[in-house]
C-alpha cells in the first residue's frame, strides 16, 4: 500500500475510529476493569484487584444469587427469544408487503416504519402504560364493545407487547433489504417447475432471504437481552430482566463490581452465541450473490 | 375432426391497464414443432409466452394445452417448462440441485432423480458440473444448466424466452444449431420468443411475425422471407428495397406495376387488385442481378439500365447502390464470385435485371 493510500484510509476511517474508542471501547474496558476492583461502599469503586464480584456471581454456596442471577439470564434470554419470532412473524409479511409495493411507494411505508424513532422511547413506553393500564385505552375500549376488561399491565404480556413494538422496526429493515434484493424471476422459475405456493416460499424465498432473517434476528435479540425501560414501566418490576438487575447493582444496592461483572458475563455468552450463529450463517451464505 | 394443437392460442387478448399487449391472436402449435414468435422488444411476445406458461391470464381468449383449457390453471400445474430469458437458476442451490428442483416437485425416487440428472447434464454437455454454483460458471454453462433443468422433466412443451440473447456471437450461434439438434432428439414442442430475425430463420419449422400486439404472419422460413404479408414483415426479416408505385393492372397473382416515371415491371401479388392503386414493390437484395450494359439478362428476367452510384466491398459480397432513374435507388448484393477486377465499379452503366416472381407488390 502506497504512502497515499495508507494516509487517505487514515483519514476516512479516522472520524469513525475515533468514535468508536471514545464512546465505545473505553466504556467497555471500564466495565470490564471495573468487574475486578473492590466495591466502595457509596457507590463508585476502589482501586484494588479484586475477584470478588465474580466470586459472589459463581458462589456455589451461601447466598442465592447464583441461582437468581441464572434465573434471571434464562428469563432475558428467553424474552429476547420470544421477542425476536414474534416480530419476525409479524416482520416478515410487513417487509415483504412493502418489497412489492412500485419502488416510489416503498420509500413511504419504510418512512412510516420509522416514524415512531423520532419520539424518545421512553415516553412511547409510558404511552403504551396509558394504553395497556387497567383504566386505559384498551379497555375502555374494550367495555365499550361490550367486553370484559383484561389485566394487561405489569403482566409477561404487557413486557412482550412492548418489546415487539419497540424491536420491530429493527426486524423490518434488514428483512426488507434481503427481500426487495430477491429475484422475482426466480418464484416464477419455481413456479414453472412444478413448485406450489408453500414449496416456492421453503425452498426459496426463504433461504435467499435467510441473511434478512438472521441480521433481523441479531438486531432485536440483542437489545432485548438487555432491556430495562420496558420490563420497568409495563411489567411494573415483576418480570425483572438483565437490565433490571444492572440497574439494581449500579442503583440502590451500590455494587459497582458486582454490576460490571454481570454485564461482562452476559457479554461473554452473548458473544459466543452470535458468533456461532452468524458463522453458520455465512457458511449458507456462500452462494455469491 | 380439427387436429388437437400441443399448444393453442384463441382469440387471446391480454391488457395491461389500458395498455393492449396482445391483440386477439390465434395460432396452433403442432406437437414436435419447433415454433418462433419473432418482434421486435414490446411486440407481445414474451407475453404469449408467459401466458402460456401461466404467469399472466389472458384478459379474454383461451388457452389449450394438448386440447385442454388451461387459463385457469396455475404454472405449477402446466406441464410446460420454461427457459428464462436471464436463466433465473437457484443461486443457493447447486447445479445438480437446480436441475433436480422439478424432478423433486413431482416426488420422484432419490436413485431415479440422481440418474435423470446426470442424463441431463449428459445432454447439454457439462456432466461434472453437478456440485458447482451458478456463480462458478460461464453465460454459455448457465444457459445450458437452465436448458437442462426445463427438459430433465420432459415436458409437454418448452417455452424460451430469448434464450440466447445475453450470449456473444460465436456462442450464439452454436447454441442455435445445438439447440435445434437438441429438440430433434427429444421431439418436444418448443416455442421460441426472439427478437433475433437470424435465429428464428435458422432454428424454426415455422415463424410467428408480431408487431404491435398481432400477428402478422405465420408461415415456415422460407414463406416469411420469400412472401412477406406486409411491409413490417419484409423489412423486419432481412434486407429488402422498398419502392412505392402504382400498381395498373392485375390478373391473377401477376401484377404490372409502374415505378418512378418510366419503369414499368411485372410483379407477384398475393392480393387481387381492382383498378389502380398506390402500392410497395419489396425486392430482395441478393436477388437482383447485375450485367454488363447491353446485356440481356437472365431467361425470364426483367432487364432494366442502370448506373452503380456506390460499390461497397463486403467480403464474400458486394454492396450496390443503382440508380434506374433519378430518384428510383436500388441496394444490390452480389456475390464476388469473379475476380476483383471484374466488379463494377461507381458510375459505371450496368443492366439490371430480376424475375419477376422476386418482386413483391405489398398493399399497405
Amino acid at each position: 500500500m502506497t504512502a497515499r493510500r495508507k494516509s487517505l484510509l487514515a483519514i476516512l476511517l479516522g472520524p469513525g475510529a475515533f468514535w468508536i474508542g471514545l464512546f465505545f471501547l473505553i466504556p467497555l474496558i471500564l466495565v470490564v476493569v471495573y468487574s475486578f476492583l473492590e466495591r466502595r461502599s457509596g457507590g463508585g469503586v476502589l482501586w484494588h484487584f479484586s475477584l470478588d464480584a465474580y466470586i459472589k456471581l459463581f458462589s456455589p454456596t451461601g447466598e442465592t444469587l447464583i441461582n437468581d442471577f441464572m434465573m434471571i439470564v434464562l428469563r432475558s434470554l428467553w424474552w429476547a427469544a420470544l421477542t425476536s419470532f414474534v416480530c419476525l412473524i409479524i416482520g416478515y409479511p410487513l417487509a415483504f408487503f412493502i418489497a412489492l409495493q412500485p419502488p416510489s411507494h416503498r420509500t413511504a411505508y419504510l418512512f412510516f416504519v420509522l416514524i415512531p424513532f423520532w419520539t424518545n422511547f421512553l415516553v412511547r413506553t409510558y404511552a403504551w402504560k396509558f394504553i395497556l393500564n387497567n383504566n386505559g385505552l384498551l379497555n375502555n375500549l374494550l367495555q365499550a364493545l361490550g367486553m370484559n376488561r383484561i389485566a394487561l399491565i405489569n403482566t409477561p404480556t404487557a413486557v412482550l407487547i412492548g418489546l415487539v413494538y419497540g424491536s420491530l422496526p429493527f426486524m423490518v429493515l434488514p428483512l426488507y433489504a434481503s427481500i426487495e434484493k430477491l429475484d422475482f424471476d426466480l418464484v416464477e422459475a419455481a413456479q414453472d417447475l412444478g413448485a406450489n405456493y408453500v414449496r416456492v416460499f421453503s425452498r426459496v424465498i426463504l433461504p435467499l432471504t435467510m441473511p434478512g432473517i438472521v441480521a433481523g434476528i441479531v438486531l432485536v435479540f440483542i437489545p432485548v437481552s438487555g432491556q430495562y425501560i420496558v420490563p420497568t414501566i409495563l411489567g411494573g418490576g415483576k418480570v425483572a430482566m438483565l437490565g433490571n438487575l444492572l440497574a439494581q447493582q449500579f442503583g440502590p444496592a451500590l455494587n459497582w463490581p458486582f454490576g460490571s461483572a454481570i454485564a461482562v458475563v452476559f457479554m461473554a455468552l452473548l458473544m459466543v452465541g452470535v458468533i456461532f450463529y452468524l458463522r453458520g450463517d455465512a457458511r449458507e451464505e456462500e452462494v455469491g450473490l | 375432426m380439427a387436429e388437437i394443437y400441443d399448444v393453442e392460442l384463441r382469440n387471446v387478448t391480454k391488457k395491461f391497464g389500458d395498455f393492449t399487449a396482445v391483440k386477439d391472436i390465434s395460432l396452433g402449435v403442432h406437437k414436435g414443432e419447433f415454433f418462433s414468435l419473432l418482434g421486435p422488444s414490446g411486440c407481445g411476445k414474451t407475453t404469449n409466452l408467459r401466458m402460456i406458461a401461466g404467469f399472466e391470464a389472458p384478459t379474454s381468449g383461451e388457452i389449450f394445452l394438448d386440447g385442454q383449457p388451461v387459463s385457469q390453471l396455475p404454472p405449477f400445474k402446466r406441464n410446460v417448462n420454461t427457459v428464462f430469458q436471464n436463466y433465473a437458476l437457484f443461486p443457493h442451490l447447486t447445479v445438480a440441485e437446480n436441475v433436480a428442483f422439478g424432478l423433486e416437485m413431482k416426488g420422484l425416487g432419490k436413485d431415479e432423480i440422481r440418474k435423470r440428472v446426470a442424463d441431463a447434464l449428459e445432454m447439454v454437455r457439462l456432466p461434472d458440473s453437478g456440485a458447482k454454483k451458478p456463480h462458478q460458471l460461464s453465460g454459455g454453462q448457465r444457459q445450458r444448466i437452465a436448458l437442462a433443468r426445463a427438459i430433465v422433466n420432459r415436458p409437454q412443451v418448452l417455452l424460451l424466452d430469448e434464450p440466447l440473447g445475453a450470449l456473444d456471437l460465436k456462442l450464439r450461434k452454436a447454441m442455435q444449431l445445438e439447440l435445434k439438434e437438441l429438440q430433434r432428439q427429444l421431439g418436444i414442442t418448443f416455442v421460441f420468443v426472439t427478437h433475433d430475425q437470424e435465429e428464428a430463420l435458422v432454428m424454426s419449422d415455422r415463424i410467428g411475425v408480431m408487431n404491435h400486439g398481432e400477428l402478422l404472419q405465420v408461415g415456415t422460413p422460407e414463406e416469411i422471407y420469400d412472401r412477406p404479408a406486409n411491409r413490417f414483415v419484409a423489412d423486419f426479416i432481412g434486407d429488402t428495397n422498398f419502392l412505392p408505385c402504382r400498381v395498373t393492372e392485375c390478373q391473377g397473382e401477376v401484377a404490372w406495376v409502374q415505378v418512378g416515371q418510366g419503369i414499368r415491371v411485372k410483379a407477384a401479388c398475393d392480393q387481387a387488385v381492382s383498378g389502380e392503386r398506390q402500392a410497395t414493390l419489396a425486392i430482395r437484395p441478393e436477388k437482383i442481378h447485375l450485367h454488363p450494359a447491353g446485356s440481356a439478362g437472365g431467361q425470364g428476367e426483367d432487364v432494366f439500365p442502370g448506373r452503380i452510384e456506390e460499390a461497397v466491398f463486403m467480403g464474400t459480397d458486394t454492396r450496390y447502390v443503382v440508380e434506374l432513374e433519378p430518384g428510383v435507388q436500388l441496394v444490390v448484393r452480389y456475390q464476388n464470385v469473379n475476380a476483383a477486377t471484374e466488379r463494377f465499379r461507381e458510375g459505371e452503366t450496368v443492366a439490371v435485371s430480376w424475375r419477376p416472381i422476386s418482386a413483391r407488390v405489398l398493399l399497405s
